[in-house]
């Protein structure tokens, strides 16, 4: 990339008051889907059916919370319309952290499964 | 706030302190995955209670401890932060915008709604002492009050530098040529903020 | 006004140029008085960690000896490798990155440079801190890891382990400070035509640990707050008998540490990258793979951590993945060693100081490379582990490696520092007593340690066997000693000479012997143009010759950052922070209030620094 572009001015594409209004909206919907998950599967009013969903709980959860860090980062902190460094940027460490946390499970898991005492 | 490192030199284009708050951000991630994964691997390991999710029975006492999570009062707390991420993407909307009145306003409500929080978190913590949770009690003890006391303490770091962005607007030194210091500040928040979507479901919710 | 494509775009405020003084040197945001002071104060806790690895030699020089007691042993070996890690490779390192990089960039300076300054001073706070421990009779005395849980309340009750804790979160923030600040140097602030593949290798190897910098401390400083609290407030992070488990730091640590090894060897490998080319008359070989073999260094040197580990019974199935990922961080590296002898091929080969070090590194590092890869299978490695054979490791890759290549970038930068050029035969004779003494000392531990000698034991007795080869280890030891002896010599007589140093001494191929030697205050009067790799062999070919040596300029018209003493308030801030939490029994919260507040005055003045955006012109031509 050859240097000294010059300064970077907001993106022809900027959002608007209205759209980070309703990105603030459905990130109170999805909260609220998230709590309501965990009510239907767990919550004290929970029916046979919140028993069957048990086993998709967390990944459902997840895949929530990841369109809530998505919408944040991509909207709010503008990653959608800015150079794709600062994405890059923000991105790698957590490929390395969400590795590091899966192999740290895994990893600790194991040895307390097996480990012998003494 | 020095202006050495403008954006017009660059050999990107974009702004040093930009891509420096970026960076850092970026670094941050890697000191919450480690608590993160200190939660997620301690989580079944405790050796009494109170638990998180399950009540315990002492065994000595035969006295009954509650689980520990209230579900209510955390989610107020995770609709303010995530309310005060809107507040703030506002007021810098209003920064850069040259409009005082609108930055004034919807960085008054970040703040609120970040001081809330705290409050919050504080009013939870102490709550959770009287249930005879503590930082030594057990593993779901130590591994909770230390993840989400370092994110409070980064929601404070940031309630304290927003309020003085807030104090700089108030003195007329907040106009568009500057609003990328409240853009920093903005970044911070909006982290702090997406760190705790990632804790509220991973230490609330998942049994 | 002349303004250059390098101009700031404020008026000048009243001349004050760089002067000379105690003042001037506390002050100064300039990227290369900082550099000296990194080099200076690193060299000190070099010889100081030499000092201690000298009287564990003597006593282990003989069986059964009482030269001195276990406990006195255990903080000399903790301090020698906390402070030869820390306060000696990161930052002799932080010398070159400060020194070298904006000239190699073709900059004027770093992207910020009060922060650099501020973890100058950091970096110096920590380190006293450290030593400090040594006043109170309590230096860290649980090696450089600091296990789990010897680290406990319980086993080691008194303070040392709180001083190796704050210190190391001390310099922890210097180090992201400063990886924060080069990593958006080496982005942002490159001149016109250097693309990133058009950058020296220096910068490349020193970008690639800036980004390891910046994910691994993160994840110790996580692991010595639990390990403080633990120790403070009674939680059981690392304590079985609550719940929590001794291998937890491990993982922990390693997470950080092995990651940390690499930002210990890259900026040597920069170095030798930059040596070889010189000295061969020969463009570095195989350029991309360099880089790419560095980029796929560091990636995977986050998947290898628990080789540190093969001993705590992790598992037939995590001992494979990790035997085999550190099997295949081999690959790159190899890569880089056969494009290192890919640069001498057919090289016209001047065997100048430099050379001499940078090829004994390559020598050396192969030796330290072959060991690593020996401890790599699991089986082989329990035999190996806390033996010596992993001593000679490690120091065949820190000293054989680390030292050698800054070493190396000493001799070689040098005249463009200092403007003076250290003297040829003290240099090869230094070369000669340190290959010799490196090699005598470390050389044995192989032998003696897959003998069975154990790491971190204050003495052996007689009929294991081990006297002899410590002896030759001991000897050895001191002539190493001897060779940093003839170093200091060489320095101190090359500055009685006068300041004459040409600007281009080496022929050299990058931007840093364009301009004089040493620098002017603001680098460059223009921002060099780039067109290629090797811009000054390109530009020399152009000119059909060397070309004339740059005269000194009045530097009218450019614009520098003003001195600044917020950064040192700043870095006493975080120094006292970390010493308040250190002593919290004692002062309880007050001590904490006291030193955020400092802290906090620091950084709003910084902040808001009156002046600051007025530059100054520097006058007398900013020597």
């Amino acid at each position: 990339m050859t240097a000294h572009a010059p300064a970077q001015e907001h993106a022809p594409d900027h959002p608007t008051p209205g759209t980070y209004a309703k990105i603030g909206l459905v990130l109170f919907v999805l909260t609220a889907l998230e709590v309501g998950l965990y009510e239907f599967t767990f919550g004290d009013h929970a029916g046979p059916l919140g028993h069957q969903i048990e086993p998709f709980f967390i990944p459902l959860l997840l895949a929530l919370s990841a369109v809530k860090f998505a919408l944040v980062a991509m909207y709010y902190m503008h990653l959608k319309n800015d150079s794709k460094l600062f994405s890059g940027v923000f991105v790698f460490p957590l490929i390395i952290a969400a590795v590091v946390i899966a192999a740290m499970i895994a990893l600790m898991a194991y040895h307390w499964a097996f480990a012998r005492s003494g | 706030m020095s202006d050495h490192a403008h954006a017009l030199e660059t050999s990107t284009g974009l702004d040093s302190r930009k891509l420096a708050i970026w960076t850092f951000i970026g670094s941050e991630c890697m000191f919450f995955a480690t608590l993160i994964s200190n939660y997620l691997v301690n989580k079944g390991r405790s050796l009494v209670g109170p638990f998180a999710h399950e009540p315990w029975t002492d065994p000595a006492t035969g006295k009954v401890l509650e689980p520990i999570i209230e579900i209510p009062l955390v989610t107020v707390g995770t609709a303010l932060l995530l309310f005060s991420s809107l507040f703030v993407v506002l007021a810098l909307y209003g920064a850069q915008k040259g409009n005082r009145k609108m930055l004034l306003g919807w960085l008054a409500a970040t703040l609120l709604c970040g001081m809330f929080f705290v409050g919050m978190q504080v009013y939870e913590f102490t709550h959770f002492v009287h249930k005879g949770l503590t930082l030594q009690r057990n593993m779901f003890g130590a591994s909770f009050f230390i993840l989400t006391g370092f994110h409070g303490t980064h929601v404070t770091i940031g309630v304290i530098w927003l309020a003085t962005m807030f104090y700089l607007a108030l003195r007329r030194k907040l106009p568009p040529e500057r609003s990328l210091n409240l853009e920093m500040a903005a970044l911070y928040w909006h982290f702090v903020d997406v760190v705790w979507i990632v804790i509220f479901p991973v230490v609330y919710l998942i049994r | 006004m002349a303004t250059t494509a390098l101009d700031q775009r404020h008026a000048p405020a009243a001349a004050h140029g760089e002067k000379t003084g105690l003042w001037s040197w506390i002050t100064t945001v300039d990227h290369k008085r900082i550099g000296i002071l990194y080099g200076s104060t690193a060299f000190f806790f070099f010889l100081l960690g030499g000092l201690e690895a000298l009287l564990i030699r003597v006593q282990l020089a003989r069986a059964d000896n009482n030269f001195i007691d276990p406990d006195t042993y255990n903080q000399l070996f903790t301090m020698h490798g906390t402070t030869m890690i820390f306060l000696g490779i990161m930052p002799l390192s932080s010398m070159f990155f400060n020194f070298m990089i904006p000239l190699l960039i073709g900059a004027r300076d770093v992207a910020f440079p009060r922060l650099n300054a501020f973890s100058y001073w950091v970096f110096l706070l920590g380190g006293l801190f450290l030593n400090a421990s040594f006043l109170f009779g309590a230096a860290p005395d649980t090696g450089w890891y600091g296990y789990a849980n010897l680290t406990s309340r319980q086993f080691s009750p008194g303070p040392n382990v709180d001083f190796w804790n704050m210190g190391l979160q001390i310099l922890g923030v210097a180090s992201l400070a400063a990886a924060v600040n080069f990593f958006v140097t080496i982005v942002n602030m490159r001149a016109p035509g250097m693309t990133m593949m058009r950058m020296p290798m220096f910068v490349w190897m020193s970008f690639i640990t800036q980004v390891l910098l910046l994910l691994a401390f993160p994840v110790i400083a996580v692991a010595l707050i639990l390990l403080m609290f633990d120790r403070f407030f009674g939680t059981h992070y690392f304590v079985p008998a609550g719940g929590g488990d001794p291998l937890l730091w491990q993982h922990f640590f390693w997470i950080f540490g092995h990651p940390e090894v690499y930002i210990l060897i890259l900026p040597a490998f920069g170095i030798i990258s930059e040596v070889l080319p010189v000295f061969s008359r020969k463009p570095l070989f195989g350029y991309a793979a360099m880089v790419f073999s560095g980029v796929f260094i560091a990636f995977l040197g986050f998947g290898v951590w628990s080789h540190h580990m093969f001993t705590t019974g992790m598992g037939p199935i995590a001992d494979t993945f990790f035997s085999l990922s550190t099997m295949l961080i081999a690959i790159p590296t190899g890569v880089k060693i056969f494009n290192w002898m890919g640069t001498m091929w057919y090289g016209s080969l001047q065997f100048r100081t430099p050379m001499y070090f940078a090829v004994g590194f390559i020598a050396m590092f192969i030796i330290g490379g072959l060991s690593g890869v020996m401890h790599a299978p699991p089986p082989a490695d329990l035999q190996q582990n806390d033996t010596y054979f992993i001593v000679a490791h490690f120091h065949y890759v820190m000293f054989g490696g680390s030292i050698f290549g800054l070493v190396a970038g000493g001799y070689y930068w040098w005249p463009k520092m200092f403007g003076r050029m250290l003297d040829e035969r003290l240099g090869k004779l230094h070369f000669w007593l340190m290959l010799i003494g490196f090699n005598l000392t470390f050389f044995p531990m192989h032998f003696v340690g897959l003998n069975g000698m154990p790491r971190r034991t204050y003495t052996y007795p007689k009929e294991l066997g081990f006297e002899m080869l410590n002896q030759i280890e001991t000897v050895g030891s001191f002539i190493l000693g001897l060779s940093f002896l003839v170093f200091l010599i060489n320095i101190i007589k090359t500055s009685r000479l006068p300041r004459n140093a040409p600007a281009d001494p080496w022929n050299g191929a990058t931007l840093e012997w364009t301009i004089p030697s040493p620098p002017q205050e603001w680098n460059f009067d223009k921002a060099p143009s780039v067109q290629g790799r090797d811009p000054l062999w390109e530009l020399k070919r152009l000119n059909g010759g060397p070309l004339p040596e740059p005269p000194l300029t009045s530097g009218a018209g450019i614009h520098l950052p003003n001195p600044s003493y917020w950064p040192l308030i700043s870095a006493i801030g975080v120094t006292s922070l970390f010493v308040a939490i250190m002593m919290l029994p004692k002062w309880g919260p007050a001590g904490i209030v006291v030193a955020v507040a400092l802290l906090f005055f620091g950084i709003y003045n910084w902040l808001f620094e009156k002046g600051y955006s007025e530059f100054r012109t520097p006058s007398h031509g900013g020597h």
